[in-house]
């Protein structure tokens, strides 16, 4: 797999991580869209169900190693983790 | 966690790599960022049209359109970024943006390609739900036949491959909207019954 998030400010792990995440909610966001328009198909609601499912459990295990995505994610560390580097634009 | 309002979650949809600099193509890329068809006007479309939208189901997609193109406006901000970071003043100038280096140095700032600056007249929000999606339908193809000049801009395969991305999600965006017409010309005419 070819790890588009490479960067020298991100470890491997991290971006290999992240990159996880992204495809995840890229296909949860573009089901959503189908959703709002095929409000009761049943097949992608089952699909949004099962990746929801599946992206609080990478989620949980990005924030708990790395800090939070976004201010109203769980911060169990002892610093504010959210302003570290690299924001997206630097990575 | 229940959120009624915009969150900023700190990634990119989709990852924006560059080979290198090339300061022309930054300039050419400001159309999707302050241009006339590029995300800005895209987001500011389909936010402000949603409030006039009768059925939950237009009300839902421009909402999650909307916010989508705030995204993309990022992924733009960033391309503009790694484009230009870098460049020297004989760069900057070879490319035609020494004034916009003296004005923004190398921030990214709502201008078109050309230097003109985003105004709200790009958008439209007729407040007629058939008028505002049939202008969202035109708008997804202008923005897709925009970033099909910037893609034969380019030869650097790494910023061909983000700009393929964002030109996809044009065409979905163009088919969701055209199913939200269908179903407010659905519930348009039904309601010519009553």
């Amino acid at each position: 797999m070819i790890n588009y998030n490479r960067s020298n400010q991100m470890s491997n792990e991290e971006s290999l991580m992240l990159l996880d995440i992204q495809k995840l909610q890229f296909a949860i966001y573009d089901l959503a869209l189908y959703l709002d328009t095929h409000p009761n198909d049943p097949v992608a609601l089952y699909k949004h169900k099962a990746y929801t499912d599946q992206l609080m459990q990478l989620r949980d295990a990005y924030e708990s190693r790395f800090g939070i995505m976004s201010v109203m994610g769980h911060e169990s560390g002892d610093t504010w983790r959210y302003i570290n580097s690299p924001w997206p634009w630097e990575r | 966690m229940n959120n009624r309002m915009f969150i900023y979650e700190k990634k990119l949809q989709y990852p924006v790599r560059v080979s290198g600099k090339d300061v022309r193509m930054a300039q050419a890329v400001l159309n999707q960022y302050g241009g006339s068809d590029g995300e800005m006007s895209a987001s500011m479309n389909y936010l402000t049209q949603r409030f006039s939208m009768p059925l939950n189901e237009t009300k839902g997609l421009l909402t999650d359109i909307g916010t989508e193109e705030l995204g993309h406006m990022e992924m733009v901000a960033t391309l503009f970024k790694k484009l230009i970071e870098g460049a020297t003043k004989d760069e900057l100038v070879a490319a035609g943006l020494g004034g916009y280096y003296s004005n923004h140095e190398t921030c990214p700032f709502l201008l078109d390609a050309s230097g003109v600056p985003w105004t709200s007249t790009y958008t439209q929000a007729k407040g007629d739900p058939v008028a505002d999606l049939y202008n969202d339908m035109a708008a997804e193809q202008k923005a897709r036949a925009t970033y099909e000049g910037l893609i034969v801009l380019t030869d650097d395969p790494l910023v061909k491959d983000t700009l393929r991305w964002l030109r996809e999600r044009e065409i979905v965006h163009f088919q969701r909207f055209g199913e939200g017409l269908r179903l407010v010309e659905e519930y348009s005419s039904n309601k010519r019954y009553y």
